[in-house]
């Protein structure tokens, strides 16, 4: 009875004050949007970076000109650093029959064959990946002719890092920002039906309505605005999903990210924050021009 | 019922009310008169609590008004009924529902509304009006639909403040018929008014206040008590009322 009373009055007032209550639902709408594209995003590209920090290994990329007899000598050379656990070579044609299964559209378009001839060193333990490294480019140069160039990863895995802050910290701002527009917006909405329904208030104080009761429209009221842009957002995101990302993901493999949220998970994160944003609002304004 | 003790409320500046003493006991018909600014609207919102009095304490239906929190207020305030001369109804709800929006906003159920409303409706002789809106009626029977929102929940004590301030003779006559009406029942009735000449005619007790100050408190005897609300109308559509004390 009480909650069917606060609902019917919070509709009413919804559709009373329809422009305000269709503004504070589009801010919310886009900022659950931006949400609901960023959470994935950040963590696809979180998720790319661990992985890559992950393979605690150092490349050895050969000169394209070296020979069979380089190969040789550099194997021995490379198993007398010290901490050196196992290398393993990777020769062009293997490197390339291994790629060009994985992206063969990519390759095709190359033609001839960019890889050069690979050795994967496995330190004998993780940590000592520098030591490794450092111990096969003394002095900036490499230990061999042959040798072109030696990685560690750790190059791969900062500019992964690099990109993953910039799109985390893009992400934040922006999600901070809207969420103020969002929290203002609905406050407003709040404030303009206070202020359409101050006889109601006025008549309820004469009657005797408690505090929560004056109160409790208004909150569902703004919790109603903002969940109504929260669903339309997963509405909006779901068909994207559905009818851009999964045929794409079928198709390609580095769409399908790793350990992203998954969907439902999100749905539910998105009407928490929606809903958790409205009551703010509302909050906001009960408390400043709701003196009960 | 109401317990004045040397109650004053200063605004910034000025006098609301000045050393108020006065009791009004269960069941009694008081006029409260004065001139605009003599401190009858401060009297009324102290009473609801609506205002803190400076100094002095105010007892309501045995509650004094200082020991009650703000957040008790409310549960106070179902004690009492307030009727107001612009009548305070909500435009785009019927009569039925604004009488029964007053027992849904303090918890009423539906049972207790369906019950409760169509009786105060017609206790106030608007039972042909049910499902008009407050614009398509007159003067009069809004002041109704306002005094069956105030008494609906049959409070001990009913205030008026100014009820028949916007109306004409007639239909002030009718109303003050009804509150006195409610006031058989037994509940305390607290009218505040300019209009002299039925506070003449309808020879109740009178507090009269001046710059914030009770400067006449005509009390008890001076008046029918058992009069009956019919007879009550016929001396006030009289032509003049006779002299005090002689019935």
């Amino acid at each position: 009875m009480k909650l069917g009373f606060f609902l019917r009055e919070a509709v009413r007032a919804v559709r009373r004050s329809a422009a305000p209550s269709f503004a504070a639902l589009a801010t919310v709408l886009v900022t659950m949007l931006v949400l609901g594209v960023f959470i994935p995003i950040v963590q696809a590209t979180d998720g790319a970076a661990d992985t890559v920090r992950g393979r605690v290994e150092v490349d050895v990329y050969m000169q394209t000109s070296a020979g069979a007899a380089d190969e040789v000598r550099v194997r021995r050379e490379l198993l007398a650093v010290p901490h050196v656990h196992s290398v393993q070579f990777v020769s062009k044609q293997q490197a390339y029959a291994q790629q060009s299964k994985a992206d063969p559209q990519a390759y095709e378009l190359l033609g001839a064959n960019p890889l050069p001839d690979t050795f994967h060193v496995i330190p004998d333990n993780p940590a000592n990946v520098l030591a490794v490294r450092n111990a096969l480019t003394p002095s900036g140069h490499t230990i061999d002719p042959a040798v072109q160039s030696v990685s560690d990863r750790r190059d791969d895995t900062r500019k992964i890092l690099e990109v993953t802050n910039l799109v985390t910290i893009t992400a934040a701002a922006l999600t901070v920002l809207l969420t103020i527009a969002s929290i203002l917006l609905i406050a407003n909405t709040i404030r303009l039906s206070l202020y359409s329904r101050r006889r109601e208030v006025e008549v309820m104080k004469l009657v005797g309505a408690s505090d929560w009761f004056i109160r409790w429209p208004f909150v569902i009221e703004g919790v109603v605005v903002g969940a109504a842009g929260a669903l339309l957002a997963i509405a909006v995101l779901g068909v994207t999903k559905v009818a851009l990302l999964d045929p794409l993901a079928n198709n390609w493999t580095l769409i399908a990210a790793p350990r992203t949220i998954p969907f439902t998970a999100l749905i539910v994160v998105l009407l928490v924050a929606g809903v958790a944003v409205s009551a703010l609002g509302s909050g906001l304004s009960l408390r400043r021009f709701l003196r009960v | 019922m109401i317990e004045f003790r040397g109650v004053s409320k200063l605004y910034a500046g000025d006098v609301g009310l000045d050393q108020a003493t006065f009791t009004v006991r269960r069941g009694e018909f008081v006029f409260l008169v004065g001139a605009t600014g003599s401190g009858k609207s401060t009297l009324m919102r102290l009473l609801i609590k609506e205002l803190e009095p400076t100094d002095g304490t105010i007892r309501v239906a045995g509650h004094d008004l200082q020991e009650i929190t703000r957040r008790r207020v409310p549960y106070f305030r179902r004690n009492i009924g307030v009727v107001f001369q612009d009548f305070k109804l909500l435009p785009s709800r019927t009569v039925y529902d604004n009488v029964a929006y007053a027992l849904q906003v303090t918890g009423g159920s539906r049972k207790e509304i369906r019950a409760k409303v169509p009786d105060i409706l017609r206790l106030t002789g608007l039972s042909t009006k049910l499902h008009n809106l407050p614009h398509q009626l007159s003067g009069g029977e809004q002041q109704r639909v306002s005094i069956a929102r105030a008494f609906v929940n049959h409070p001990p004590l009913l205030l008026a403040d100014e009820p028949t301030g916007n109306l004409d003779p007639e239909t002030s006559i009718d109303i003050m018929r009804l509150l006195y009406r409610i006031n058989r029942t037994g509940t305390t009735v607290m009218v505040a008014t300019h209009d002299q000449t039925m506070v003449d005619k309808m020879r109740r007790r009178v507090l009269e206040l001046s710059r914030g100050r009770v400067v006449r408190d005509e009390a008890a005897g001076r008046y029918a008590r058992d009069e009956s609300t019919r007879d009550l109308a016929r001396r006030l559509r009289a032509p003049s009322a006779p002299p005090p004390g002689v019935q």
